[in-house]
């Protein structure tokens, strides 16, 4: 299917200018957060629960203004880049209505709805553009189902079904891996992949932090001020994520002779909050553990490790 | 035989007969929306919270429509203010908005007793309705039933899925108040014919019945119109034969059905989900 991005439309981007979100209450969920985003990225939105990454999703998609600051989406103000349906979101399941009556294709079409008259009446190419969706997150033999009927990883590859027919540039996934089983999770981790090859621009918010390094080329991390924002290699390091969950987190640290009799100071350091634990290895942990590395180096120790099966 | 085509010899049960199907559908359009959101109690709130429009618009001679819409308007927008300032949850809301208004509305009454008629309002009085009252409630229902058929998809989109229904350009809060704004005046609509007690009925039952009898939502907006219409129709003509309130008739009829999809819907119904529990304990026997 062509999910290239279109030429026709501007380059994805997410540009944040010192960003203060105030609630009315005078809570403040957002304090001075600057980050850039280009096109053909995939960025990890990390922070403890209540550090804010709803609340920049949610002035991303223009649903809380800024006190202070602004946000461009493909150089535009939010609400114009909304109106030209530069952004798709995928919704956390927990927000989602899993009784309300429609079916999984009835879902997808409604991502059509940017493309569509004033009466939403499906063409051709709408049908499509649903089928070809469908297809390519596997759900095409479920299309006839109700959603609340599937199971928490089919109910996840419907709404990116959703955001691929709705065919934006830009797509907001929050928490994608929850409650999801692992054949799935690799499987949208895949089609992000694809997707970045055509261009577009991803920001995934997640607790998963061992996958982190996999996938995403950027990431940011945040409680309610900017932490870190960079490259994965450069920013997802220890001392930041100590940062970013001070005491939230399991810590596992295994050094010296827990490991070997000989002098080697490399440690294995395993920080998890129960999803999929991330794994550090060497003489200061600086820097992520990535499979590809995990296979050059040395083969003593297995660098990623599922430390608890998820709910699926 | 003839008995039966008594009704259709008056013009007064004739014109019952079609303005009620036309309220019952507008207003089970409505309930289709209502229904998903938790909102059901709305509808009832809203009922109650007009008497005291009607009531003032009498005392001040003006058209009753407007008093109505007027009170009802107010008490929306009064349950979203105070929604949103405090902490309380929406039941605790809603039940305090609508019987401050529903006592203002007595009171008036009460004060000034020869202005209007109580009974009318809370029952309704589809067979003596006006020819001004049914040029008023048949506008009402066909504008509303008009933007209904246009916008479905998109108010779908809203109370499916607010936030993407901004990603692709529609507007929720303005999808929101059109919303209100046409259950307001269905409200108003519905009140000449059934009474504000059993509007509740009209705006929660047609939906509820539909939610039993199908998975998609286009198909339950058709279900849910025609049930609406349906009973209204027969449960004015009915009322002729049991010499009963209309609007008793129309709900008594809508209950019916309903009581009926709760236990005979193919999927959705008691005896359905019996089976399926039945086989299932079958199927984990023998595995």
């Amino acid at each position: 299917m062509n999910a290239a991005v279109e030429p026709s439309k501007p380059a994805p981007s997410i540009r944040a200018e010192n960003v203060t979100v105030t609630y009315s209450n005078g809570h403040v969920a957002l304090k001075n957060i600057s980050f850039s985003l280009k096109a053909g990225t995939i960025c990890g939105l990390v922070g403890v629960n209540g550090s804010g990454k709803s609340t920049l999703f949610k002035a991303i998609m223009g649903f809380v203004r800024p006190s202070a600051g602004e946000i461009r989406v493909a150089g535009l103000p939010v609400n114009d880049a909304l109106k030209r349906n530069l952004v798709a979101y995928v919704p956390q399941s927990e927000d989602v209505d899993w009784n309300f009556p429609v079916l999984v294709e009835d879902v997808v079409m409604m991502g059509r709805y940017g493309h569509m008259g004033f009466l939403r009446i499906a063409s051709d190419a709408d049908r499509r553009k649903v089928d070809e969706a469908l297809e390519r997150v596997g759900m095409t033999a479920f299309r006839a189902r109700q959603i609340g009927e599937l199971s928490g990883g089919q109910k996840k590859r419907v709404f990116l079904a959703r955001a691929l027919a709705q065919e934006s540039p830009i797509i907001l996934l929050d928490e994608p891996f929850t409650g999801v089983d692992v054949k799935t999770e690799t499987a949208i981790v895949n089609l992000l992949r694809d997707l970045r090859a055509q261009g577009h621009l991803m920001l995934v918010s997640t607790h998963n932090l061992g996958s982190v390094p996999d996938f995403c080329d950027q990431v940011i991390l945040i409680n309610r001020v900017l932490l870190a924002a960079g490259p994965t290699a450069e920013t997802f390091t220890q001392a930041n994520l100590e940062k970013a969950f001070g005491g939230v987190l399991r810590h596992f640290r295994l050094g010296g002779t827990d490991l070997h009799a000989d002098d080697d100071r490399r440690q294995v350091t395993v920080l998890t909050d129960d999803e999929r634990a991330l794994v550090f290895y060497g003489t200061n942990g600086d820097a992520p553990r990535s499979k590809k590395e995990a296979g050059t180096k040395s083969a003593d120790t297995t660098t990623y490790t599922d430390t608890a099966d998820k709910a699926s | 035989m003839s008995e039966l085509l008594i009704p259709f010899e008056y013009d007064y049960m004739v014109k019952a007969m079609w303005v009620s199907g036309l309220v019952g559908a507008t207003c089970a359009f409505l309930s289709a929306y209502l229904m998903l959101k938790g909102w059901s109690l709305m509808g009832d709130a809203l009922a109650h919270s007009i008497v005291p429009g009607v009531a003032g618009a009498y005392l001040l001679a003006i058209p009753f429509a407007a008093g109505a819409f007027v009170a009802g308007f107010l008490a929306a927008i009064g349950m979203w203010f105070v929604r949103q300032q405090s902490k309380l949850r929406e039941d605790a809301v809603i039940g305090i908005v609508f019987t401050s208004f529903f006592a203002a509305g007595l009171l008036l009454v009460s004060i000034n007793p020869t202005a209007v008629n109580v009974q009318s309002i809370v029952l309704g009085n589809i067979l003596g309705i006006s020819d001004e009252d049914v040029v008023q409630v048949v506008l009402i229902a066909v504008v509303s039933l008009a933007v209904l058929t246009l916008k479905w998809k998109d108010l779908m989109a809203v109370f499916f899925d607010e936030t993407h229904a901004r990603t692709v350009g529609l507007n929720p809060t303005a999808l929101k108040v059109l919303f209100f704004t046409l259950l307001s005046a269905c409200t108003v609509a519905a009140l000449q014919t059934v009474g504000a007690c059993l509007v509740i009925a009209m705006v929660v039952t047609p939906g509820a019945t539909a939610y039993l009898l199908t998975d998609r939502f286009g198909r339950l907006l058709a279900l849910s119109v025609a049930i609406g219409a349906a009973t209204s129709v027969l449960g004015a003509y009915v009322s002729y034969f049991l010499d009963g309130a209309t609007g008793g008739v129309i709900v008594v009829l809508q209950t019916l059905l309903f009581l009926a999809a709760f236990v005979f819907a193919p999927k959705h119904g008691l005896l359905a989900s019996r089976r399926q529990t039945a086989s299932e304990a079958i199927t984990g026997g023998s595995a």
